[in-house]
């Protein structure tokens, strides 16, 4: 129990719009050693970016709301935790990286300023100091410290990222969220900062929060990996489990989704359908009005985790009591 | 470290900051205002007057020449003695003139700071929270828009009594609600941009962000406003002067200079036409300045 730095049990957060409840996240299980990079997968819509951002108690409020489950970090309830004490982790402890450089970075500060200021905020130095360590940083992104007094539109987008990388890992943070790092960047500076991320990660012994909808990033970086889908982890296992021993029909269609150099088809088969509703989720599984392999019986009742060596599924098809229903 | 970007990469982006010349936003905000004529005519006149105003002590001394009355003197057209000639009581109209350039700018860029700083924190404080805070905050300000700005400054004047520190109070409070107004926008506009978030994930607090990384952000659109500000602050004080709710004789006021002289309009014209064409004559190059500052910050503009 001890060993594990992050440990969300039953997670639900849900948005009360006009429309209605969305909920976003539904009771979710995650956890994470120190050091290990846990991949987040999931389509646009599935709740990734809600998750972390609740673990980050970054939650906008109204309309979201954690509404059940509890997040222990470091073994202590971050949920209890006093806004003040929360600044204190923030950027800190726990620090994040967003999906948009190009909007992520504060246009009228250099990025100098931008790096000091979380080093000043939770590190008690001298400014020399303090931009001496800016500047380190910097430089351990790849980029000249001389660069400290330009401003963020004098940087490319894949500048950018490094320069919020430098920022997140400032001060040394046990766990990092990378919602969508890569998303926003062309594939061989997606390359070079999953280089770079990997990199300072195994040098600051970091966890790693990896969100993304590209498995060819989750099989680049991480160690483990849950699948989200209507605010689920529907698959959760480590990399060789989800990689090569694919068993939710979910997952088999992401996979299926990606073009194969070695195979002949001419088409690709994606999923069929679209993410359904978050404010009016079907019943039962809330896949089964897209999985091929759905029978009466996913309509109605709602699958629980099966656990096979640690390999988590939540699919009725490898429920032991009914599982004969498939064969 | 070398180890996590090939070297072939950093000498790449060295080479980019040097070619990319560093260019913080004052600079290139200078450079296009440059490129703009009437802006820089405006800016021109301005540091002239701003010039003759604080050296006026120096080139016409306020007790002996701006305040000294010189009956046998009184209402002389322009001459080699009195460039401007002279006013109903014998005073040189130039020295008058620049000693109350002094006072109309004094007035016009202090009330527009305060103005600023006042509506400025309302205005932040009800964009970034919202709600019933913004409610309450934005509907006081709809009260004191509602009251005309120039009766609400008179109003504000006979109650504390006319002298140049409850003036520029009094100017400043009837132009806050605009400025609450345009900082409100803005902060709404920008608090739910990205970097905002980014910087809440960072651990800042709430002042922090508004002070660091929304504030600056605003300024853009308050500085446009300011400059336009001042120049209707000018013509307040002329205006409250004129009226005799502003400063008082003897000290040189433009508006109180037009005032004085208006019995004299037949005989004498020069004594109300030289503060009268000042108060153009500034007005206009700050309205000048604004509008290039205007065109200057507006991002359809940038190339």
């Amino acid at each position: 129990m001890s060993d594990k730095l992050l440990n969300i049990k039953n997670l639900s957060i849900e948005y009360t719009t006009e429309d209605g409840v969305v909920k976003a996240v539904n009771g979710i299980n995650l956890d994470l050693k120190e050091g290990e990079t846990l991949g987040l997968v999931g389509e646009t819509g599935a709740g990734k970016t809600t998750t972390a951002l609740g673990m980050m108690r970054l939650i906008p409020n109204p309309p979201g709301k954690i509404v059940g489950g509890n997040i222990e970090f470091e073994g202590r309830d971050i949920l209890a935790l006093s806004e003040e004490d929360m600044r204190g982790i923030r950027g800190n402890k726990i620090s994040m990286i967003f999906q948009d450089p190009m909007t992520s970075l504060n246009p009228v500060l250099t990025v100098g300023d931008q790096i000091s200021e979380v080093i000043s905020i939770h590190q008690d130095l001298n400014m020399a100091a303090v931009i001496e360590k800016s500047k380190e940083m910097l430089e351990l992104v790849g980029i000249p410290g001389g660069r400290y007094n330009d401003y963020p539109h004098q940087f490319s987008g894949g500048m950018k990222q490094r320069v919020v990388i430098a920022i997140a890992l400032a001060c040394n943070p046990k766990l990092l969220i990378a919602d969508e790092p890569t998303t926003a960047l062309d594939v061989t500076i997606q390359a070079q900062v999953l280089d770079l991320m990997n990199n300072l990660k195994e040098k600051f012994k970091t966890a790693m929060l990896m969100i993304t909808h590209d498995l060819g990033v989750v099989a680049q970086v991480c160690d483990k990996v849950a699948i989200m889908y209507g605010g689920e982890i529907i698959e959760y296992g480590k990399i060789e489990d989800i990689f090569e021993n694919t068993r939710h029909p979910y997952t088999l269609g992401l996979f299926g989704s990606i073009p194969n150099l070695d195979s002949d088809a001419t088409r690709l088969s994606p999923i069929k359908g679209t993410m359904p509703d978050p404010t009016n989720l079907p019943s039962g599984c809330p896949f089964h009005p897209r999985c091929d392999r759905a029978k009466n019986i996913c309509s109605q009742r709602v699958p629980r985790h099966t656990n096979i060596d640690g390999h988590k599924i939540k699919c009725l098809m490898f429920e032991e009591d009914i599982k004969q229903e498939w064969i | 470290m070398s180890e996590v970007l090939s070297s072939e990469n950093l000498e790449k982006d060295s080479s980019v900051a040097t070619v990319n010349k560093k260019r913080s936003q004052t600079a290139e905000l200078w450079r296009r205002l440059r490129k703009n004529n009437m802006a820089m005519a405006g800016i021109a006149i301005l540091g002239i007057i701003i010039v003759l105003a604080i050296f006026a002590d120096i080139i016409a001394p306020y007790d002996a020449v701006a305040i000294k009355q010189n009956l046998k003197d009184r209402l002389m057209t322009p001459s080699g003695a009195h460039i401007l000639g002279t006013d109903e009581f014998g005073r040189d109209m130039f020295a008058r003139l620049i000693h109350g350039a002094r006072v109309s700018l004094q007035v016009g860029i202090l009330a527009v700071g305060l103005s600023i700083v006042l509506g400025g924190a309302l205005g932040a404080i009800a964009g970034y929270y919202g709600g019933k805070l913004d409610d309450i905050i934005m509907r006081i300000m709809d009260v004191f828009l509602a009251v005309p700005s120039i009766l609400l400054a008179i109003a504000i004047v006979s109650a504390l009594g006319p002298n140049l520190l409850n003036l520029m109070f009094a100017i400043s409070i009837s132009s806050v609600p605009s400025y609450a107004r345009i900082v409100r926008a803005s902060v709404i506009s920008i608090k739910d941009q990205e970097f905002i978030e980014a910087a809440k994930a960072i651990g800042a607090n709430d002042f922090r962000i508004i002070m660091l990384h929304i504030i600056p952000n605003t300024l853009a659109p308050v500085i446009v406003q300011g400059t336009l500000g001042v120049a209707g602050a000018i013509l307040s004080t002329a205006g409250l002067s004129f009226i005799g709710m502003g400063i008082q004789p003897p000290a040189p006021e433009w508006g109180a200079m037009l005032s004085g002289g208006r019995q004299y309009l037949r005989y004498a014209p020069h004594v109300t036409t030289i503060p009268g064409i000042a108060i153009v004559i500034t007005i206009l190059a700050l309205n000048l300045v604004g509008d290039g500052l205007r065109d200057a910050l507006d991002p359809r503009l940038k190339s």
